[in-house]
């Protein structure tokens, strides 16, 4: 079988458990569409207060909050088996998945799609559907878009698959990962420019969100940078998601490599 | 009053011992509170009329949100959630203590314990290390004036208080849900918005100003996080407490009321 035909038989069995507890599912979904709604409350409220930031206005900063809204909670959704690995490995579960003959990483996918971040999706293609009524759109700006949330979601994975990794020396997947996932997203709902500089370098170069959101996203309101990125960066820097994610996945081998199981 | 000292001071020191995850805890926590000033101070320079509070004061704002987020009401008892759960509560009805006073005296330690792991290293980054490193005002600053220092003191034991009152009936609803999920998250969204944690009361509209200070919420944050900086001062600070006081005792009534609603339906099985 392929990879992806295994996946998505995982995937299937995963939506399958998941839909059993159709109301208390369709509670969650509906509440934390209300938390994060009211998210985007503070935004506007603030936006209501002082009428800009930096020169940016309400309609353009959702662009920015709604690509990684949208982004984060995809990766959260495929990603949920290596955000709850340092449990499988306290437990010694990992030892069934290394004696099976496919990938680690295929199976810690497949562990579970989740679905009750759905809400949290649709807060994020609503406020992407608002700041995308003031874009002039092209074929090449709706192909950035998708190229950018894909980007994202492979940047935001490799931090995932890099938490997981850390906890072959750790165990306790440590709550400072939560500064990189959710502090990444936090960060990166504004324009980058408004930050100091150690932390926009941070998150360009390191771990490269501004590539997947900011960047891209000036090409989407054809803005020029305030910080001067050439007009090729906005266009090719949701490449960086996928070259980052490689690298992470070669930690990982490593982290596997270093394993050593818990016993019976 | 001793078994009440007892409990709280038992779960005290369990809770104490989760040391490692506190550390990491803390720098992500300081991590969120640069953010946020960063955010805040790109607002501030953009503004065309003078903000309702002065940077400074917003700053402290942010970084007590950072050091005393654990004091908030975020989730219900796990334990109680068992106990409730197992048929374990019969044991605690059989104590010769009040069971809503228990329950309070459980909330109070896991407000306590985690916060104060929490705050002084926070409080050592945001009130000395950010000066040191050129970064005055986004400091925290102390207290303006002695009386703002004794107000704080004041208004932050009565958000405890209240805090934990929301915490009681949180509990409470396990009584009749299974999970209490759904109503948790209700609780915490409202904390949030309502509070001043997502953004400080103060920057909303100034037609949302009277109902917002007049929310239980308010209590929780807002109030106590003013009064420290000086923004509520003078006669005012004593009906800011006020308010606070007057909610937790209709939370309290509310919830012993519940409590003993709640009971009634309990059913424990078995020998």
């Amino acid at each position: 079988m392929s990879w992806f035909a295994l996946y998505r038989r995982y995937a299937a069995a995963s939506l399958r458990g998941q839909l059993q507890y159709r109301a208390s599912f369709a509670l969650i979904v509906l509440a934390t569409l209300l938390q994060t709604g009211i998210e985007f409350v503070g935004v506007w409220a603030l936006f209501a207060r002082f009428g800009q930031v930096q020169g940016w206005r309400l309609q353009e900063v959702a662009l920015f909050y709604g690509m990684i809204s949208v982004t984060w909670s995809l990766c959260d959704a495929i990603g949920r088996g290596f955000d709850t690995f340092d449990r499988m490995l306290k437990q010694g579960e990992l030892d069934r998945l290394l004696l099976r003959p496919r990938s680690t990483v295929l199976q810690l996918l497949g562990q579970e799609l989740t679905l009750r971040r759905a809400g949290r999706l649709l807060q994020g293609a609503a406020v992407l559907t608002y700041a995308g009524t003031a874009i002039a759109w092209t074929p090449a700006k709706v192909a950035l878009l998708v190229a950018a949330i894909a980007g994202g979601v492979c940047a935001f994975l490799g931090l995932l698959v890099l938490q997981a990794t850390s906890a072959f020396w750790t165990i306790e997947s440590l709550e400072v990962w939560n500064a990189f996932t959710y502090g990444g997203v936090t960060m990166n709902q504004y324009p980058l420019a408004i930050y100091r500089s150690w932390l926009r370098d941070l998150f360009t170069y390191v771990i490269p969100l501004a590539c997947v959101c900011y960047l891209p996203g000036l090409a989407l309101l054809d803005r020029s940078d305030p910080l001067g990125a050439p007009e090729v960066a906005r266009w090719l820097a949701p490449l960086a998601g996928p070259a980052f994610l490689a690298l992470c996945l070669l930690a990982w081998r490593g982290g596997v490599r270093h394993y050593q199981s818990t016993g019976s | 009053m001793t078994p009440y000292l007892a409990i709280i001071s038992a779960r005290f020191r369990m809770l104490l011992q989760y040391r490692a995850a506190a550390i990491a805890g803390v720098a992500t926590q300081i991590f969120f509170g640069l953010v946020l000033i960063m955010v805040y101070d790109a607002f501030y320079r953009s503004a065309r009329a003078a903000p309702p509070m002065a940077f400074a004061q917003l700053a402290s704002y942010v970084w007590l949100g950072q050091l005393l987020l654990r004091m908030l009401p975020w989730h219900a008892d796990s334990e109680w959630r068992d106990m409730v759960r197992s048929g374990a509560i019969a044991y605690e009805l059989c104590r010769p203590v009040d069971l809503y006073g228990f329950v309070f005296a459980r909330e109070v330690a896991s407000h306590t314990a985690p916060t104060l792991l929490r705050a002084l290293p926070m409080l050592v980054f945001a009130a000395l290390v950010l000066p040191l490193v050129g970064l005055d005002a986004w400091r925290l600053a102390p207290p303006p004036t002695l009386a703002a220092g004794a107000g704080f003191a004041a208004a932050l034991a009565s958000s405890l208080v209240l805090g934990c009152a929301f915490g009681v009936l949180l509990d409470n609803a396990l009584l009749w849900t299974v999970s209490g999920d759904g109503l948790v998250m209700l609780v915490t969204t409202s904390v949030t918005f309502f509070s001043g944690m997502l953004i400080p009361l103060p920057l909303f509209p100034d037609w949302a100003q009277r109902a917002l200070g007049w929310s239980p919420f308010a209590g929780l944050v807002d109030l106590p996080f003013r009064i420290y900086s000086g923004h509520i001062a003078g006669a005012e600070i004593a009906s800011a407490i006020a308010r606070q006081l007057g909610w937790t005792l209709v939370l309290v009534v509310f919830g012993r009321w519940l409590l003993g609603r709640g009971l009634r339906r309990v059913v424990v099985q078995g020998g």
